[in-house]
């Protein structure tokens, strides 16, 4: 059942796939004096084929316009008139055929205003189309005056507080104005005065001077969330973003807004004031809290985690996570990590030791442990790499293996009723059937008749799931890998201190069969090391087999062995993955 | 205090909404005819049109914030609608509702109506009330009254104070 890999983009739950448009139809325009050759469609927010666009024109002839409204995954607006661009199209005769110059180029008419033939009218790249022979100006000298006076109506209310904003060092205010923008105010009136840190919803504080009423924010909530909470009250310079009732913006998505805002006027409750973004290292991981898998970039510094964003991947999630996903990332500091590895000693009870003493003291009790007496329970929320290498070793000992399913609610934008991350590399490692957990009463009547001896369990607190401490307390050998202490933890004959997935490398295997991989953000705390480590250790000692030690090696080995993974290699994952059949 | 908008006028209103292709065309009817009933549009009657419209609340809020001739606050009984645009500006109508606000002790700086607190005026600022030969106007609840001095100020409120 080796099925090809396929890395095909899909757009993101709900949008249904797009057509792409058929390759023969480009349109060629001038982008700053240079032609090239654009597609006539492409794809719009939801991935459905449209007159291709000003503003994507210029971004496929590497020409940024700034703007502010504009988002890709967002309806269009026009609000902002940021993008605003001098172009000119081809001049048509009576006759409609192109009126050529001397050199039999096709004449160019600038738009300008009806009334005043010398004045450049521009028009906003965001929403205008572009069409044949077209040429688009944006470093003109007429495009920047227009950037300049947008800017500047834009900076009229602003409190230019950048100093105490959260946005400082990721605003597209502060970085459009530097490029862009005048260096001295002329605005000496009074500037009108909006509401302060209003207290949108749970998560999410507003502060009205700041915001350039781009509406992004509204459109967000209303168009891909499904909420439509957000209006703009009030007439003219008053306009101000709101709520109907403070502390109500409370959907599972409201920080995306803060994501998606342009400058500082949408802040997260959790990440304000907590660390500037300049100081952070970015590192692209994923979202454990669900079987989606969102990709993300993890902001850590100083080993410490302070926030996850998303990060775009058309194929699982856009450029959107949950709220709930987003902020589950507090328990990885908890100041009870597991951070020793522990054997336990007839009499005197659980003693610390380092690492070699506990592989060394395990892969003694497993040498001598007949077949088919050992089991294992392994977390779907381990990576795959160290699910297959466990799978190994439930090969050696003909071992009944198992997950256990997590199961909760789901949405129809982003959240999977599965919260494990990695059900699936569970199931194509073998670790569990298709159903996960169907093994697990097997296992507790295997220890309590007396025919499993020996119990591996990784990532799980298997008292809560119908192996409580009595069956435990009747195994000869309890072998524990986990993150965070626990009831069966406390019951274990060795404890190994394993690593939250921002501490290592590895895969996770989505409800849809992405194959995404992670890297590693801050180092684990104490003595914990990644699981796949010790466990390619402990695989070692106990079958004799040599492997990869490096995540790579390791990875494109898997791929190897497991016919669902055929094809595969670590370094073609990418950045968002390759879709294998489920 | 329980919100409660009388059947006829809901059956009124249930009937103009067929009128329309789509509900919520009627929000702008349903504000005026809440307004007329109630005198002012309350929070509970933005949650009611929003009901009955299919709407969010914010939708139509969105609409009674937008529309000055909306009114979130019960007006007071002498209401001073003194005109800020160019003829009357030049004529002086900008020190004139200085004038009516500092001798009701009200807030010149503030952009919005406002009420005294007794509930005997309002006083705001409008567009042209296309009278602007006569500059500076102010419209005193119904009536329009042309070339309005401080003196004539003082007058309007010295009878509005007695009601
Ligand atoms: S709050 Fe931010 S996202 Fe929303 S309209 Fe203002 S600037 Fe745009
Ligand atoms: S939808 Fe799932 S994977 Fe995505 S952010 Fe939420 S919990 Fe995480
Ligand atoms: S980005 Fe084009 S108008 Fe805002
Ligand atoms: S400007 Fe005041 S009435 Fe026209």
């Amino acid at each position: 059942m080796s099925a090809p890999a396929t890395t095909e983009a899909k757009p993101a739950a709900p949008t249904a796939a797009p057509a792409p448009p058929p390759p023969s139809d480009k349109i060629k325009i001038k982008v700053d004096g240079r032609e090239i050759e654009v597609p006539k469609m492409m794809p719009d927010w939801q991935g459905k084929p449209q007159p291709t666009t000003m503003l994507q024109a210029c971004q496929l002839a590497a020409h940024e316009v700034p703007h502010y409204c504009y988002h890709p995954k967002l309806p269009i607006a026009g609000n902002c008139r940021m993008c605003l661009v001098e172009f000119g199209t081809p001049q048509m005769g009576p006759d409609r055929k192109p009126v050529l110059n001397e050199d039999g180029t096709p004449k160019i008419a600038k738009s300008v205003l009806p009334y005043e033939p010398t004045t450049p009218r521009g028009a906003i790249a965001c929403a205008t189309p572009i069409s044949p022979g077209m040429e688009i100006y944006p470093n003109s000298p007429a495009t920047k005056q227009m950037r300049e006076a947008v800017l500047e109506s834009l900076l009229i209310n602003h409190p230019l507080d950048c100093p105490i904003c959260d946005q400082a060092g990721e605003c597209k205010l502060q970085e459009y104005s530097v490029q862009h923008g005048q260096a001295e105010s002329r605005f000496v009136e009074a500037k009108v005065h909006k509401p302060k840190a209003v207290d949108l919803g749970p998560r999410i504080v507003l502060d009205d001077e700041r915001c350039v009423l781009c509406t992004r924010c509204i459109r967000f909530t209303k168009d891909i969330a499904g909420d439509d909470a957000l209006g703009i009250v009030n007439r003219g310079s008053y306009n101000t973003i709101a709520a109907w009732a403070e502390g109500k913006f409370d959907n599972n998505y409201t920080l995306n807004t803060v994501d998606i805002c342009p400058v500082g006027a949408l802040t997260s409750k959790d990440f304000r004031f907590q660390m500037r973004v300049w100081f952070m290292k970015e590192t692209k991981s994923l979202c454990t809290s669900c079987g989606t898998g969102c990709n993300i970039v993890v902001g850590s510094r100083e080993e410490k985690v302070y926030r996850y964003e998303p990060r775009q991947n058309d194929a699982v999630n856009s450029t959107w996570m949950c709220d709930s996903g987003r902020l589950n990332y507090k328990w990885i500091g908890r100041a009870d990590r597991l951070q020793k590895c522990g054997m336990r000693i007839a009499e005197r009870g659980m003693l610390e030791v380092a690492w070699p003493t506990a592989l060394k003291g395990i892969s003694a009790k497993l040498a001598s442990a007949p077949s088919s007496s050992v089991a294992i329970v392994a977390s779907a929320r381990q990576t795959t790499e160290e699910l297959w290498l466990l799978s190994k070793l439930a090969k050696k000992f003909n071992a009944l293996t198992d997950s256990v399913a997590r199961n909760g609610e789901g949405d129809k934008l982003l959240v999977n009723a599965d919260k494990n991350p990695n059900s699936n590399g569970a199931r194509l490692t073998g670790i569990s059937g298709p159903q996960l957990g169907a093994n697990l009463a097997k296992i507790a009547e295997g220890i309590r008749s007396g025919s499993i001896r020996t119990l591996i369990v990784f990532g799980e607190d298997v008292t809560k799931h119908g192996i409580g401490a009595d069956l435990l307390a009747k195994l000869d050998t309890l072998i524990v890998s986990d993150i965070l202490p626990n009831a069966t933890t406390a019951a274990a004959h060795f404890v190994l201190p394993g690593c939250a997935h921002v501490e290592k490398r590895g895969t996770f295997v989505n409800v849809k069969g992405r194959v995404q991989k992670f890297m590693k953000a801050v180092e684990a705390p104490g003595d914990a090391r990644p699981e796949w480590e010790f466990l390619h250790e402990l695989v070692h000692n106990v079958t004799g087999q040599n492997g990869f030690s490096t995540i790579e090696g390791l990875f494109n080995q898997m791929a190897h062995e497991v016919p669902g993974f055929a094809g595969l290699e670590w370094a073609k994952l990418g950045d968002t993955g390759v879709t294998v059949q489920i | 205090m329980s919100f409660a908008v009388p059947a006829n006028l809901e059956a009124q209103l249930d009937e103009l909404v067929t009128h329309y292709p789509q509900k919520r065309s009627a929000s702008l009817m349903f504000l005026h005819a809440l307004q007329e009933h109630f005198g002012y549009i309350s929070r509970d009657a933005v949650e009611w049109t929003a009901r009955k419209l299919g709407l969010q609340p914010i939708n139509v809020f969105e609409l009674v914030t937008f529309y000055p001739m909306f009114r979130q606050e019960p007006l007071g009984k002498t209401h001073i609608k003194v005109c800020r645009t160019l003829s009357c500006a030049l004529a002086g109508s900008g020190e004139l509702r200085t004038h009516f606000c500092s001798k009701l002790g009200l807030d010149a700086q503030k952009h919005a109506p406002q009420t005294t607190p007794d509930g005997k005026f309002t006083v705001e600022f409008v567009e042209c009330l296309a009278d602007c030969g006569n500059a500076p106007v102010v419209l005193l609840n119904e009536d329009l009254l042309p070339k309005v001095t401080p003196a004539q100020a003082d007058e309007i409120v010295a009878k509005g104070k007695s009601k």
